[in-house]
């Protein structure tokens, strides 16, 4: 082949590759443009403390409200409520897959936790709603089960795929040796695990953590199933709205200033998760740069 | 070994052995529960028809063609982007900043709910490029979502590639891009493959992210091209819609049973390109 050709044709490929490099650091950069473009005019329009701060959402009113403190606090309640569920499990879970578990146990433990992670979230939302929520109607003798406390339920199973796999990572990383040492110093299995395996895993099951409250918090089409969607200020039992359902429920029939609120809302649950990302990015590095 | 040690280490292995089993048990009476209540609403109907006012009866074939649809056009668009900018990243890249950047970007990418892809897609798809509320929107939105999770396979991949095939190929005259093309492509197949796996998989549960964007359309529409430019709701949107606005929940249990034979088959696959990767 003609060398110049050649050259040219190395030349188009380069560029080629280089733009396809460069969609992912597009697509963040439009994301967040449109983000904010779109988000701003409502916040400013209302005033950014009414509408983060203000205790009541009213956007089909005839005079209008647009506080979202209910949704930015059933967002918290309901991802905190999701971890003291999940965390515990997910990370005992971890233990036994990385330190006790048999080769024949964990073949049978791992698989289970990956299949957990594939299962759709409205299939999550479907048994939430057939289940999950008349049982706690039953329980606890409500008038309707949707609620908080369903939400959390639902939510914890959601982000246990996450803590386990990452956590587990973190404690099969830790070396050998600590472990031995600890052992020969006569501390049991389970001491040496708790004392040493996992402060030495610490930054990567914090990563696991984090990355589970990301996926809580951008959980929407489940918790839209299970959690009623009403504004109301949250507590475990009574129809709650997270920041995600409260942008889902009214996109289809919005307009005018509601509909730029639902965006506003887009905005502050973007930065929620950016915060999370760029914590979680920290974590990730801090481990790398351990090795 | 003092008395409450050894209480304290049979009770922590109980309280770990209990988690374990919860979690096992939990992902068993999942797939049993929808399994049962879900087979045995499934008809043949019900998966050869599309729904009818007039007849008053429901049918999720054109919900399975558009997920097929929705599926092969993501991946039409993600793939080439995908493992073209693992190639950058791996074979191409030199300065390290750049590829750092680029790797935050795409874990970025990662993170972001699909709530907002939603809505970014809406914008930008729907009304900015005036693709309307479609199966090319949708498709186009979700090629940006699976977009990392092919990147991240790619480069794994890339990286098992030994260096002395490059220097080989390279050392008798080879250019650059034929390298790539004839000896470092070919031995990172299966890894591309299980990353199209994968993204298969998030695009079939995927709801959030495109019920604003493909929207919820149920209409039996055959035609690729004309689908494309029709509203068409995925089997997971589908399952989304008929219960929680319209209260079939048999439907939805069908569909649920239909979507969990589906995440079994691309899980048992994504294992089987793994395990070949690692041979490799």
């Amino acid at each position: 082949m003609d060398l110049k050709v050649r050259e040219i044709i190395e030349k188009v490929m380069n560029g080629l590759f280089f733009l396809c490099g460069m969609v992912s650091i597009a697509a963040v950069a439009l994301i967040t443009i449109y983000m904010i473009v779109s988000g701003l005019p409502a916040i400013i329009e209302i005033g950014p403390i009414d509408f983060l701060l203000g205790q009541e959402w009213a956007s089909t009113a005839s005079e209008p409200k647009f506080g979202i403190l209910p949704f930015i606090l059933t967002s918290v309640y309901g991802t905190l409520g999701a971890c003291l569920i999940g965390v515990p499990v997910g990370l005992l879970t971890a233990v036994f897959l990385s330190k006790l578990a048999s080769k024949k146990m964990a073949a049978v433990v791992r698989p289970a936790v990956e299949l957990l992670s594939g299962i759709p979230s409205v299939v999550y939302g479907l048994i939430g709603a057939m289940v999950l929520v008349p049982g706690i109607m039953d329980l606890f003798q409500l008038r309707n089960g949707t609620c908080l406390l369903a939400a959390i339920l639902v939510l914890a199973v959601m982000i246990l795929p996450s803590i386990v796999s990452v956590s587990e990572t973190a404690l099969s990383a830790v070396p050998r040796e600590y472990e031995e040492g600890s052992l020969a110093l006569g501390a049991t299995e389970v001491e040496t695990i708790f004392k040493v395996s996992v402060p030495a895993a610490r930054s990567g099951i914090a990563a696991g953590i984090v990355l589970g409250i990301g996926r809580a918090v951008g959980e929407a089409m489940a918790v839209m199933m299970v959690a009623g969607n009403v504004a109301n200020m949250p507590s475990l039992f009574t129809s709650v709205t997270f920041l995600t359902t409260a942008i889902a429920k009214e996109m289809s029939y919005s307009s005018g200033l509601q509909r730029q609120a639902l965006f506003s809302i887009g905005l502050v649950l973007f930065v929620f998760i950016m915060i999370i990302n760029v914590i979680l990015n920290l974590l990730l590095k801090g481990r790398r740069d351990e090795k | 070994m003092s008395q409450k040690r050894k209480i304290q280490n049979v009770v922590i292995r109980g309280v770990i052995w209990f988690c374990v089993i919860l979690t096992v048990l939990l992902l068993v009476a999942l797939i049993g529960y929808i399994m049962v209540r879900g087979l045995s609403s499934i008809s043949w109907q019900l998966l050869s028809t599309a729904r009818s006012a007039l007849a008053g009866t429901i049918g999720i074939l054109p919900n399975i063609i558009y997920t097929i649809y929705l599926v092969l056009t993501t991946l039409v668009i993600a793939l080439p982007l995908g493992i073209g900018g693992a190639i950058y990243l791996t074979e191409y890249a030199k300065n390290k900043r750049l590829v750092e950047i680029i790797e935050f970007a795409t874990e970025t990418l990662t993170g972001i709910p699909s709530i907002i892809y939603g809505l970014v897609g809406m914008l930008f798809f729907v009304q900015g490029l005036g693709l309307r509320t479609s199966i090319a929107s949708g498709a186009l939105t979700l090629a940006v979502m699976t977009l990392p999770t092919i990147v991240r396979t790619t480069q794994e991949a890339l990286k098992t590639v030994p260096d002395s095939y490059r220097e080989g190929s390279v050392g008798l005259g080879a250019s650059k891009w034929h390298t790539i093309r004839t000896i470092v492509l070919p031995c990172t197949l299966d890894g591309v493959v299980g990353g199209a796996i994968l993204a298969i998989g998030k695009i079939v549960g995927e709801s959030a992210a495109l019920i604003y964007t493909a929207g919820t359309g149920y209409n039996l529409v055959t035609n690729f091209f004309r689908a494309l430019q029709t509203s068409g709701g995925s089997l997971s949107v589908a399952l989304y819609v008929y219960v929680q606005e319209q209260g079939e929940f048999d439907v939805g249990f069908a569909i649920a049973a239909i979507l969990m034979i589906l995440v079994l088959i691309i899980n048992s696959s994504a294992k089987l390109a793994k395990r070949k990767l690692k041979k490799v």
